[in-house]
């Protein structure tokens, strides 16, 4: 039923838009000749041109002239015309007025058929850039892995036992980095499937950073400081997407500063809710890339190797998941502070002195 | 004294393979399963003291299996899985398991939990007292020393500390603790067993916020070790 209504709502419109031109120019026609309201009309048709599809104006055109002819074009009352001027004028006004349709029409038909085009190219690249993006991502550890293994096999005799270690470290490295893009493609589709539901529990943030801190499974050289903040509440969140957010977080702000950066952690609780900030001194991004930062397999300038794109995008998404918001801006004077704010219960049980 | 004897049962030949040579290397008798139904059987036949159960197995799902050997076996059973998600850790681990290692692992980190998990087999015995590092805990006497110093606990942080105990090297979830303390109405109160996990910390632990003893297990629950 409503998709009936829908249907032929155009068409209502466009009868009723016509009926009232039609009348107000009836109520006037003492003051303009019947040519006026040719004119008047096919404005009103123009007009309804520009908002539906050609089916419903069409209508508008035949309906408009006949009327115009009924009411309008003396003989009053009846559709013959004597005049020869008159029937050469409702000839021109069909005309004037169907050419008015088609063109609309064509217009908005190639304005389409772009709008089409573009989003297919834009389609078309971000398939190429995730393409490009994973099999890179998980092809260099897998050459890493797969040579370092063959070279082990063929030269064991030949090679220094510096030299196998060398080797054996690289495949380790090889397969946490594959493991790492593995989880994030993961925890990608987990998102995009729409299925992913926050388990809500009390999250001791203190103890949680701690714990992520830990547990990052890349070789960094930076400091990490994170000084605990005495006075929070138990936050009522997903531990297991605060670990995600804050892991990828940090594991971005590893990959895109130099060694001697330092990262420095908050959790603050401002307008009920839990606020994660990321603080670093690293060499920032420009301001008009900002905007894009937590698109997927956006990549900065600066990256090392190892980055897939997709970690930003991960804290955005488990962000968005527990109703939270994610923003970034320079850090003055230099670097970039991520701040993630997400609208949770609190409790200050944990405050209560003990007995 | 006679080497532990770890039953591994995977249908993976390549996680069977990985684990023969890196638990035999570690002085433990490893006997491999590729399915429940001979894993069962072996563990029937060898009374292993820890059996690795893959929970993605051909003939019968790895929770069935764990639930079947718990009516009769009772010696550690570790979960080691590419399953990772709370659902299926909670599940298991309420049903009688160990612990539960994820896949991929860390050969060191599964070896710690190994040594942990076999331990456990041995803490229902009747010692009173019981060492776990620098911690002393005499049950009779109802104490706790850390480096032969004498603490005070409240009787809940007591009670809670004598349930660790209990299960040391055993992951315990929210759950099971909150029922086991402050019985079943309070089983989703987990921010009351926060605070006492944390008061506890601050008595037995070196440096609270980064535990050596009570481990959080994210999501998941405690273990001590």
């Amino acid at each position: 039923m409503d998709t009936f209504l829908h249907r032929i709502k155009p068409y209502i419109i466009s009868i009723a838009a016509v009926l009232m031109v039609s009348m107000l120019c009836y109520a006037f026609s003492d003051q303009i000749t019947y040519r006026v309201v040719a004119l008047i009309l096919l404005l009103t048709i123009s007009v309804i041109g520009m908002f539906y599809y050609i089916y419903p104006v069409i209508l508008a055109v035949i309906l408009s002239a006949l009327i115009w002819n009924y009411f309008f074009i003396p003989p009053l009352f009846e559709l013959g015309i004597h005049d020869a001027e008159d029937i050469l004028l409702v000839l021109s006004y069909f005309f004037i007025a169907l050419l008015n349709v088609v063109l609309t029409f064509k217009i908005r038909q190639t304005e389409r058929k772009t709008r089409e085009k573009f989003e297919n190219d834009k389609s078309v690249k971000l398939y190429n850039t995730i393409f490009n993006s994973l099999s890179h991502e998980l092809k260099t550890p897998l050459a890493t892995i797969i040579g370092s293994t063959d070279t082990l096999k063929e030269n064991i005799d030949r090679l220094s036992r510096e030299k196998q270690l060398e080797l054996i470290d690289e495949i380790d490295i090889a397969t946490l980095r594959l493991n790492r893009q593995l989880n994030n493609i993961l925890n990608m589709s987990r998102l995009s499937s729409n299925l992913l539901k926050p388990q809500l529990d009390w999250c001791d943030m203190n103890e949680l950073v701690n714990n992520t801190t830990e547990k990052i499974f890349l070789p960094y050289k930076q400091t990490l400081v994170y000084e605990e903040n005495e006075n929070l509440p138990y936050f009522k969140l997903d531990a297991g997407f605060m670990e995600l957010i804050l892991t990828n977080l940090l594991i971005n702000s590893i990959q895109y500063t130099s060694d001697n950066s330092t990262i420095v952690i908050e959790i603050e609780h401002e307008e009920e809710s839990c606020v994660v900030r990321v603080k670093d001194n690293g060499e920032g991004i420009p301001k008009d890339e900002l905007a894009f930062i937590f698109d997927k397999f956006y990549r900065g300038p600066s990256v090392k190797s190892g980055g897939s794109g997709l970690g930003l995008s991960i804290v955005k998404g488990y962000t968005e998941a527990q109703n939270g918001s994610v923003k970034v801006e320079n850090n003055i004077p230099a670097g970039l502070v991520f701040t993630i704010q997400i609208p949770c219960e609190t409790t200050y049980i944990n405050q209560l002195k003990n007995e | 004294m006679n080497k532990p004897t770890i039953l591994v049962i995977d249908d993976e030949p390549q996680i069977r393979k990985l684990l023969e040579i890196t638990l035999e290397s570690n002085d433990y008798n490893v006997i491999l399963a590729e399915n429940g139904t001979s894993g069962i059987k072996a563990t029937a036949l060898n009374n292993p003291d820890l059996i690795l159960l893959d929970l993605d197995l051909p003939d019968k799902n790895g929770h069935e299996v764990l639930s079947e050997l718990r009516q009769w076996h009772n010696k550690s059973i570790i979960i080691l899985s590419v399953i990772n998600n709370e659902n299926d850790i909670v599940h298991a681990l309420d049903n009688g398991a160990t612990d539960y290692i994820n896949k991929p692992f860390r050969s060191a980190e599964l070896l710690a939990r190994i040594r942990l998990a076999i331990k456990s087999n041995n803490t229902s015995s009747n010692n009173q007292i019981i060492t776990i590092g620098d911690l002393e805990i005499d049950l009779a006497a109802m104490t706790l020393k850390k480096n032969n110093e004498l603490l005070k606990l409240t009787s809940t942080e007591y009670n809670l500390l004598t349930l660790f105990v209990k299960y040391e090297g055993r992951t315990l979830t929210h759950q099971f603790i909150l029922k086991e303390i402050w019985g079943i109405p309070y089983q989703t109160e987990t921010q009351y067993l926060r605070v006492f996990v944390g008061n506890l910390r601050k008595k037995i632990e070196d440096n609270p916020n980064q535990p050596k003893h009570l481990i959080t297990v994210s999501g998941i629950g405690y273990r001590l070790q």
